[in-house]
């Protein structure tokens, strides 16, 4: 069978996986090891007067602690938001001071003030609460709302109003004039919920520091040890690049929270070196919640207008995000960038404006979590979309159909170009997939037995492979976003590609062999990944934003397209023919048209021995590549679902789920389909079940599994998963990405049918059955 | 302090743990077997899952000292020689991606399909979704790793 591009290839690395050999940073142990704690503020604001540590050294086993005024006195920097965003008005943003432990306040529960370091992890704990900090309450504002009232307390000195920009994109005026002469103007409120990503590992940190070297390693939770590296050294001043290694093992899921260097990382490496000891920090659930960075967090008003024919003739969007205590690593990016560019979905919309208010408030950092913005982007665009249909008394499917884009090329008014789609194909295949025409007849079927049946559709569209490094860079990133792999051909043959890309859980070692088993004809297992180690990769901007296909295996290919050169030549040295006469295939290099070849093993020992190389080629053979990508490609599809509703209690049963994707080129059927999978039961726990809950005063209400309800086993069907490609044109395999699909998708598409099967469109997510319940009633009262 | 001794993936093994030390805690840090994670606090996750006395068990709710004299059965006991049947329809069926939580629900898919097998009950798709209760993954959305359980019960 057919290892290559398009093979539904078991994967390589479960073995390690099911047989309880994974090596995830908490099953690491050093010589040497001691444990951290971390003192942290139950208040969500307050000031510090004084912390006493007198009880808690002399308790068993402490080792030191130590407090934020020393770690700034030591030089480490504050935590850096990369991604400058530009006000209306020509200002820069307002960001607030973050040093890894508070020195004056605290501004979210869970902010840390002190680090304890004890010989066990119980030892530290117990230290930890023994810490006696004197604080003064401070008055808190845990929403949006709370922190832009009139007499909200000030959370950063520097952010007047708690507003850290105001920003604005597409044309006020024109999309004015278009709504205000439009036949028809949908208007909605629309609520976008908090979320916490939950990655089943927690996050984990294991500091070292070799005095006699001068050197540190880090192991750590992360999507992107090379940024982690480059932020600890240029930024946080811990140690220079080359005095710091950074280790990514075996991670537990990510979905955006391990983009992030969080201050338990800092402190962690920093006490290594003040306490000359290993030091290791693992999360527990709880920590998670109060300090894993949060997603979403958005309220909007939109306004959509539509001609006498229904199509849109203008889109106007004003949204207030929260960004909690502090500005995280891409957290000004996503309201802006990654949400207000994906505001045309997939339809021809000749006038958008959106203007988005960024908010500081005592919560917990809110930033990129698994589709980051796309998904508040698709959830207004597709619920705005439904509502309008409902609004006109047209069918849902033919006011999208009317409106979408078929020409490529396509400029939307906000930045994006499209390259290639087929916005109804797709929408067809989900339709016949979920028998939309035979609707009516099983909504009767629920009827006669006292059930509230509905359907409802999403054409998500949004934007991976980030991103062109010039692009970004005009737009205010901080970094370039290209990628960066090098192959290196043994003198056996076999094959090791490192890719600065990151796997926690996307198969990355079995879909990255089988782009060189596509290329040479080798079995993948002659190829291994070499990925998550600073000192063995050179550089990388690590797996987010769906990249690692678009950007990691393009530059993979890129190293590839040099090695093969390089084989070429050699080949037809050693063959004695022309270059143009060498095909490579079957792990061999073949001659065309005779039965003369060379063995995969005897290029490699050519290249090595060097005994016979042409005319001034080096021995080796091993070559890198930098992709910077030339544009976002833009993965797009439908999602239908269709779901049953128990009108006496509220309770919501998804009886079908149709998703019908475009990713472009599909390198391993299977594993794309389990991130579809994946990404659709994080976008029904968005919709359905998952919601961070603050109080008034900052206390998180829903720091546990007790308190957060995550989507289990039960509460899902089985998915339905189609593909319906065309090829991206803007990178070499024509791959789209496919890890945030799901998640960007579903939540229109699950609210859409709940919102039709009760006759009621004043819904938000999360729909508990209380809340579904009450609509129901709404609407019945409504209706009498 | 106090010593115990238990069974662990067939071998003898003996500790002296503090009274109020987990077993997922005796597991890990003393026996140094890994492959039994840690993914909540309130015994909602199942990524701790064993077998003590052949039945599932998550170790993060219960006290190594509770176990002792115990048989007990992790992750790295399950395959005997080869894969076991559950962890090679996990890998079939693309049952996992991180793989954190994949040894609870090996440990659990066992389990339920040694439970249901000895009670002469079929084990449906419904089935294993009410069964897997107890075990959260965030990655995989669930169906492969229903699929997975459901190839593991034709074959065990
Ligand atoms: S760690 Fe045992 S149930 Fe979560
Ligand atoms: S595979 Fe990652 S949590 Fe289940």
């Amino acid at each position: 069978m057919s290892q290559g591009i398009g093979a539904p290839v078991k994967r390589k690395e479960d073995k390690r996986f099911t047989t309880g050999k994974g090596k995830y940073t908490d099953d690491i142990r050093m010589e040497n090891q001691a444990y951290a704690a971390f003192v942290r503020s139950p208040f969500a604001h307050a000031r510090v007067r004084n912390i006493d540590t007198s009880a808690a050294m002399v308790m068993d086993g402490v080792i030191a602690i130590h407090n934020g005024a020393e770690l700034t006195g030591d030089g480490i920097g504050n935590i850096i938001c990369g991604w400058a965003i530009t006000s209306k008005d020509g200002s820069p943003m307002n960001m607030g001071a973050w040093s890894a432990l508070a020195t004056e306040k605290t501004r979210y529960v869970g902010d840390a003030v002190a680090i304890v370091i004890a010989e066990t992890k119980a030892q530290a704990r117990a230290a930890a609460e023994a810490v006696d900090v004197d604080y003064e309450e401070l008055p808190v504002a845990a929403t949006i709302a709370a922190a832009l009232a009139d007499d909200a307390p000030q959370i950063h000195e520097n952010a007047a109003g708690n507003i850290v920009y105001d920003w604005e994109i597409g044309e006020r005026d024109a999309t004015d004039k278009a709504l205000a002469n439009a036949a028809h103007v949908t208007e909605m409120d629309i609520t976008n919920n908090r979320l916490s990503p939950n990655p089943m590992e927690p996050r984990s940190a294991i500091a070292t520091f070799d005095e006699a070297e001068d050197h540190y390693t880090l192991y750590t939770t992360s999507q992107n040890p090379h940024v982690a590296r480059l932020v600890l050294s240029a930024f946080y001043q811990v140690a220079p690049e080359h005095k710091l290694r950074v280790i990514a093992p075996d991670v537990g899921g990510g979905f955006g929270s391990k983009i992030y260097i969080y201050p338990e990382e800092i402190a962690c490496l920093w006490a290594s070196m003040k306490t000359n000891r290993s030091v290791k920090w693992t999360s527990d659930r709880t920590e998670a919640f109060l300090t894993d960075a949060h997603g979403r967090d958005h309220l909007t008003k939109a306004r959509m207008g539509f001609d006498a024919e229904g199509r849109i003739v203008g889109f106007k969007v004003s949204t207030k995000a929260n960004f909690g205590a502090y500005m995280s690593l891409f957290s000004s990016a996503v309201p802006t960038y990654l949400y207000a560019t994906l505001l045309s979905g997939t339809y021809n919309i000749p006038n958008i404006y959106c203007e988005v208010l960024g908010v500081y408030t005592n919560t917990v950092p809110v930033d990129a979590y698994r589709g980051a913005g796309r998904p508040e982007a698709s959830y207004l665009v597709e619920r705005m979309m439904e509502t309008a249909a409902r609004e006109l008394g047209k069918d849902p499917a033919e006011l999208r159909n009317i409106n979408f884009i078929r020409e490529f090329p396509h400029q939307t008014p906000v930045i994006m170009n499209y390259d290639s789609g087929d916005f109804e194909g797709n929408m067809r295949q989900a339709m016949e997939a979920a028998d939309w025409a035979g609707f009516a007849a099983r909504k009767a079927e629920s009827r006669a037995r006292g059930k509230l049946r509905g359907i409802g559709m999403s054409c998500y569209i949004e934007a991976c492979g980030i991103a062109p490094s010039a692009a970004v860079g005009s737009l205010g990133a901080g970094v370039g976003l290209w990628e960066s792999a090098e192959v290196r051909m043994n003198p056996v043959g076999t094959i090791e590609v490192l890719t600065g890309s990151h796997s926690h859980g996307q198969g990355h070692e079995t879909t990255f062999a089988q782009v060189v088993a596509d290329r040479f004809g080798v079995p993948i297992d002659s190829v291994q990944i070499v990925h998550g180690d600073t000192d063995k990769v050179q550089f990388g901007m690590g797996t987010y934003g769906s990249r690692s296909g678009p950007v990691g295996m393009s530059a993979i290919v890129k190293a590839l397209d040099k090695v093969e050169a390089k084989i070429r030549k050699l080949a037809a040295h050693l063959l004695e023919v022309s270059e143009a006469d060498i095909v490579i295939e079957d792990a061999q290099a073949k001659v065309v048209g005779t039965n003369k070849s060379l063995a995969w093993h005897e290029i490699g020992l050519a290249a090595y021995t060097g005994h016979n190389l042409p005319e001034g080629m080096e021995p080796g053979l091993k070559e890198g590549a930098f992709y910077d990508p030339m544009n976002f490609t833009f993965p797009m599809g439908c999602f239908i679902c269709e779901v049953e509703v128990d009108p006496q209690t509220g309770k919501t049963e998804i009886v079908s789920f149709v998703a019908s994707d475009d990713f472009g080129t599909i390198i391993n059927p299977m594993i794309v389909e389990g991130q579809v999978h994946g990404g659709i039961a994080q976008g029904v726990g968005q919709a359905m079940l998952e919601e961070v809950r603050y109080s008034e005063d900052g206390q998180q209400l829903s720091a546990s599994y007790m308190d957060y309800a995550m989507p289990r086993a039960d509460d899902l069907p089985n998915f339905e998963v189609l593909h319906h490609g065309t090829t991206c044109t803007t990178n070499p395999l024509g791959m789209k990405g496919c890890g945030e699909a799901g998640a960007i998708g579903t939540p229109p598409a699950v609210i859409n049918a709940i919102t039709s099967a009760i006759g009621n469109n004043d819904l938000n997510m999360p729909t508990t059955p209380a809340k579904v319940w009450a609509a129901i009633n709404a609407a019945r009262i409504a209706a009498e | 302090m106090s010593e115990i001794k238990m069974t662990v993936n067939g071998k003898p093994v003996r500790g002296d743990v503090k009274d109020n030390t987990l077993l997922v805690e005796f597991i890990r840090e003393h026996l140094r077997l890994t492959g039994t994670h840690v993914g909540c606090d309130t015994s909602q996750c199942g990524a701790c899952v064993v077998h003590v006395n052949g039945k599932a068990i998550k170790s993060c709710t219960m006290l190594a000292a509770s176990a002792d004299g115990a048989e007990v059965t992790t992750i790295e006991g399950v395959a005997n020689g080869d894969l076991h049947p559950m962890q090679k329809a996990f890998n079939d069926n693309h049952g996992l991606q991180c793989g954190f939580c994949t040894p609870g629900m090996i440990m659990s898919g066992i389990d339920m399909v040694q439970r249901y097998k000895s009670a002469g009950k079929t084990l449906d798709e419904a089935a294993i979704r009410h069964e897997l209760e107890g075990n959260i993954c965030r990655c995989t959305g669930y169906h492969n790793i229903v699929k997975s359980i459901a190839q593991a019960a034709g074959e065990m």
